[in-house]
């Protein structure tokens, strides 16, 4: 199973064990991850205008690469995943951004928005499946109590993303199923982080963190598991003295898998 | 700009229509950041339809949206909020002098464990 593999800039820096353990596992589970040739940063945030044309060329490109590549293309940071799914989109189905933006590239091939964007966990759930992953567990996380934290990014807008459901979503839960754990549900797991807002004001995040942080704990998580390098960052923040962790999902399947 | 303009402006960068709001008010009732908003997600809804976004321009709550797209996915209408949101921004940081985010302002606001991503995404959203 080959896909071409879209890392993002926070991967490389920040979030390194989100990529590494990506790779790894993806390696152990048969699936092989080529990195796009010369990925620029999607931007974090998703260009919501329809005239912003020029911060929706660099997810263009990557999209372009797979295509050539004959490819489908995956991510691992939810953001990054959010971005170039909901581009891509745009690209298929808005014809306003699709021809000012190919008119600006002017590739050899116009782009249509014809790659098909993935998320490991849906590799894991839909190609791979959680029966195999199952199977290739040697250090199961029996006993570990998890609350998977979905924040905003892999859901919404759900029309796009048609990653889970968005209200009540179970890919993150039946994954730690697979690896042995006893999977938490608690209410906030799909609730905003209060993502770049920090950095206008710290309290947005900080309220936030601590309303997904004691909803998690009061219903007996010990630790979140989250795809996303923001998220981790708001809640690991925010979370000492609640005695709650926090992990990327890719290091806990490369703890069971044997990996790590 | 003429109000009338910008309001014309204002729904093209949007591509989404206003006149589907039913006022239920369920994306005010959803947003993580209701509490510190002086106008609310439907408020940017009505108050694009009416032409009257000289106040939004000059209001905090254009750079308080988390763009969580909580307010889009329990629409019951599709208005799709969170476009208006960001198109009354897009009005006001595009213009000459209103970036809000600063490179030299940066590693005042940051610490060691602060992800790109965040950084990134406060640039998209916060200046042009």
């Amino acid at each position: 199973m080959e896909f071409l593999y879209y890392p993002g800039c926070t991967l490389k820096n920040k979030a390194k064990d989100l990529d590494l353990y990506a790779r790894k596992s993806a390696e152990a589970l048969g699936v092989t991850l080529t990195e796009v040739p010369e990925w620029q940063c999607c931007g974090g945030v998703y260009p919501l205008g329809r005239d912003e044309i020029a911060t929706k060329l660099s997810s263009v490109r990557t999209l372009m690469a797979a295509r050539d590549a004959g490819c489908d293309l995956v991510t691992v940071c939810a953001a990054c995943h959010n971005v170039v799914k909901q581009i891509n989109h745009d690209m298929a189905c808005d014809e306003y951004v699709r021809t000012r933006v190919n008119n600006y590239l002017a590739p050899d091939v116009p782009y249509d928005g014809s790659v098909n964007v993935l998320h490991l966990l849906e590799v894991l759930r839909d190609r791979v499946g959680f029966d195999a992953i199952r199977e290739k567990v040697v250090s199961p996380l029996t006993g570990r109590k998890l609350g998977a934290y979905y924040g905003c990014l892999l859901l919404r807008p759900s029309s796009v993303l048609a990653f889970d459901d968005p209200e009540n979503p179970t890919v993150i839960e039946d994954l730690l199923k697979a690896l042995g754990a006893e999977p938490v549900y608690y209410a906030e797991r799909n609730e905003c982080c209060g993502g770049y807002a920090g950095i206008a004001d710290p309290e947005v995040p900080e309220k936030r963190a601590a309303a997904v942080l004691s909803n998690a704990k009061a219903r007996g998580a010990e630790a979140l598991v989250t795809a996303c390098p923001l998220c981790y960052y708001n809640l690991k923040k925010h979370a000492a003295g609640t005695g709650v962790g926090v992990v990327y999902f890719t290091e806990l399947l490369a703890g069971a898998l044997g990996v790590k | 700009m003429e109000q009338q303009n910008m309001r014309e402006e204002i729904l093209f960068t949007a591509n989404a229509d206003p006149k589907k709001c039913m006022k239920c008010g369920k994306c005010s009732g959803a947003c993580p950041n209701y509490d510190k908003m002086e106008y609310h997600p439907h408020q940017f809804v009505s108050m694009v339809q009416e032409g009257n976004v000289e106040p939004l321009l000059e209001s905090e709550s254009l750079y308080l949206c988390l763009t969580c797209m909580v307010c889009v996915e329990r629409c019951p209408r599709n208005v799709q909020p969170a476009r208006f949101i960001e198109a009354v921004r897009l009005a006001k940081i595009r213009q000459q002098g209103e970036n809000r985010l600063k490179p030299q302002d940066v590693p005042e606001l940051i610490d060691e464990d602060t992800p790109q991503q965040l950084l990134v995404s406060a640039f998209r959203k916060y200046t042009k």
